[in-house]
């Protein structure tokens, strides 16, 4: 038999029909759903006198609408209103089980499915939604789709799609202190560009994936989407079983170590070969900052906003130019000069406890700059009482940080948590881009750790010189 | 979903790289659970003042290309969310092509589904057409599907490649769910050998 990736071995697993000239019919091992990109979906079942084919194999929840103030109180915009019954109707309508607002279960979906063990090695996974690249981080191969093919997975469990060409990115050696799984993927961005990826799958390699938690994974696997691939995976491994196993809806006794049996034959076979391939030293990893509109548009947190006339390319020049424009940063500014208004410490890139830890370490016994409101916003609620039980809601409080409820919050500017026009906000979300935490709002992606050390400071800081390693 | 054969209209030159999903519909206009009626809020934070009256910069806005339904735009269009809404953007408004060095993955699969054409020309192609869509008014581009053809009124005439089943769905207007269904026979075997591990939800409760 000849030689297969990761990638190679879960798709053709996966393949009901092959057709000459056909995209593949791949069946969808679990369809996880939310409430912005299902309304239509369900709609369209209902105007095609059509079911949902395996409420089994399905899974919703709320998270993007969700306000995260205590859920006591009632969501006051009603057009989220709105959408979020109609998920609440939706489901049980179609059969298909949901994780409400009152669930203890309830979280952004992307933290959700690993957490309840709806994501496992070898799976194949869709949402509607491009983050979910994450759950790439066990083994799965996962990837968002559009609101159409949401209701063609609904109506047949399955999904036309063409092969994807597979791209290794192999990283070696380890991180440096004060560095973390975001900055090593910011550092991947930055090297790839927003369009490297484009019509691949990722696999990441070498050992400084090897050597991260099952959480690093995921935030790393998680802006694969923003390096222009839809998927990203890391093969199972100890690590990744150590996570899974005893989950909710994970396997037990004999059904897990016959599922632990088939995934220890999942790693790319020796000899198999990539389409592209892309290295990188993870020494080359320092705390990044992005400065731009896009997620590759970033610096060292030691350097400083670059400058247009730089760029050769009339073309790039302009894309500099603009993005300084809407950023209102100047060339040359040292990035530790930035001051910030905002700090996001939240989203299916950085909210599971791992992350709260990191940023909690840097936050206990200081606190948060007059100047700065700052936001802590656990992923899920599992991850919130985690985190509870651990005291950091005391450090964060005892800091001048509010603490919330689960949902996506301030990543992407459609419930109460939003930037105001000009506002800068340190975020440890995915996308930069314009308006993406509100209408004329500022983000600098970086990590946790970093997020929390800028709203102790008022602006960026080079955790490495300021403690990081305490 | 309605057949597309071929298509003539006013070129609109977009001449940006990268334009993100958040660029061509703010989520927060994604709590709709309509699936038309985005046209309004397509490039909302370019078209509109922050008083909400008409950009007169922006190019939709320029009288010349308000007709305009062919959009020519940079490279990596549409990357980002996944968000269906901005290809139902895009068409809402009137747009019934995209021309672009290239599209983000999950974008181009969520026009095809709703009839978008995405047509892929090389680079050096699209900063022609930008230059000639700038300072030719009224500027049109023929768009023929079934000859894979763009073909300006100057005689200038670009073939493009498209993958073949999206090709033969979008010149019959086929209902990719419908075509899917046909396969049940299949799908039955396949759901008998699948493993016992997998998880499984209990439905509501």
């Amino acid at each position: 038999m000849t030689a297969r990736t990761l990638v190679e071995k879960i798709w053709d697993a996966h393949v009901v029909h092959r057709g000459d000239g056909e995209p593949d019919l791949l069946f969808v091992d679990m369809h996880l759903v939310h409430e912005v990109t299902s309304p239509q979906a369900f709609e369209g079942l209902r105007i095609h006198h059509r079911r949902v084919r395996r409420p089994d194999l399905t899974f919703a929840v709320l998270d993007h609408n969700v306000p995260t103030w205590p859920r006591t109180q009632p969501i006051t915009d009603p057009i989220s209103k709105k959408q979020i019954e109609a998920l609440e109707r939706n489901a049980p309508e179609f059969g298909v089980r949901l994780e409400g607002l009152l669930s203890q279960r309830q979280g952004i979906v992307h933290i959700i499915g690993p957490e309840l063990g709806l994501t496992l090695p070898g799976m194949l996974i869709v949402c509607g939604d491009s983050h979910t690249a994450t759950h790439g981080a066990l083994g799965a191969l996962a990837f968002g789709i559009g609101t159409s093919e949401v209701e063609h997975v609904l109506a047949t469990q399955m999904l036309p799609q063409r092969r994807p060409k597979t791209m290794e990115i192999r990283v070696d050696s380890a991180l440096p202190p004060g560095t973390t799984p975001k900055d090593l993927i910011l550092g991947i961005i930055r090297k790839i560009g927003v369009g490297g990826g484009m019509g691949h799958v990722v696999e990441y390699t070498g050992s400084t994936i090897r050597a991260l938690s099952m959480e690093g994974r995921m935030t790393v696997c998680n802006m694969t989407i923003e390096g222009g691939a839809r998927a990203g995976l890391i093969a199972p491994d100890d690590t990744t079983l150590a996570y899974s196993e005893g989950r909710p809806y994970a396997p037990r006794g004999a059904a897990w170590a016959r599922a632990v049996e088939y995934w220890r034959g999942l790693p790319t076979d020796p000899g198999a070969s990539y389409d592209a391939r892309v290295e990188l030293d993870a020494k080359t990893i320092e705390p990044f900052v992005t400065w731009g509109t896009n997620p590759s548009q970033s610096e060292p947190v030691t350097g400083r906003v670059p400058d247009p006339d730089a760029q050769s390319d009339p073309r790039a020049r302009a894309a500099v130019e603009r993005a300084l424009a809407y950023m209102a940063l100047r060339p040359g500014t040292p990035i530790q000069e930035i001051a910030v208004d905002r700090v996001f410490i939240g989203s299916c890139t950085n909210a599971r406890i791992e992350d709260l830890r990191a940023a909690a370490r840097i936050a206990e016994g200081r606190k948060v700059n007059p100047s700065v409101r700052a936001l802590v916003v656990p992923g899920s609620q599992q991850v919130k009482a985690a985190a509870e039980r651990e005291g950091l809601d005391r450090i964060f409080l005892g800091a001048g940080f509010e603490w919330r409820e689960a949902g996506c919050s301030m990543c992407l500017g459609m419930n109460p948590d939003i930037l105001g026009p000009g506002e800068r906000c340190a975020s440890t979300s995915n996308r930069n881009f314009e308006g993406r935490q509100g209408p004329g709002g500022r983000t600098h992606l970086v990590s946790p750790p970093m997020a929390a050390a800028a709203a102790i400071a008022g602006h960026f800081v080079d955790i490495r010189a300021w403690g990081g390693e305490r | 979903m309605k057949p597309f054969t071929n298509h003539t209209g006013v070129a609109v030159p977009f001449d940006r790289a990268d334009v993100d999903t958040d660029l061509i519909i703010p989520a927060r206009f994604l709590k709709r659970i309509e699936r038309t009626g985005y046209g309004d809020v397509l490039f909302q934070s370019l078209r509109y003042l922050p008083d909400g009256s008409p950009n007169p910069e922006f190019v939709l806005n320029r009288p010349q290309y308000r007709e305009g339904s062919v959009l020519v735009a940079g490279r990596n269009f549409g990357c980002g969310s996944s968000r269906e809404h901005a290809a139902w953007a895009l068409q809402d408004y009137g747009f019934l092509v995209v021309i672009a060095p290239s599209f983000a993955d999950i974008f181009s699969n969520n026009a095809a589904q709703i009839g978008l054409l995405t047509v892929v020309l090389p680079e050096a192609r699209i900063r022609e057409i930008l230059e000639t869509a700038s300072a030719r008014e009224g500027y049109q581009l023929t768009v023929d599907l079934e000859g894979q053809t763009v073909v300006d009124g100057f005689g200038r005439r670009d073939r493009f490649e498209i993958d073949a089943f999206k090709r033969h769905c979008l010149l019959n207007g086929l209902d990719p769910i419908g075509l899917t269904l046909q396969h049940e026979a299949e799908l039955v075997r396949f759901e008998a050998g699948r493993p016992d591990w997998m998880p499984r939800v209990a439905a509501e409760g």
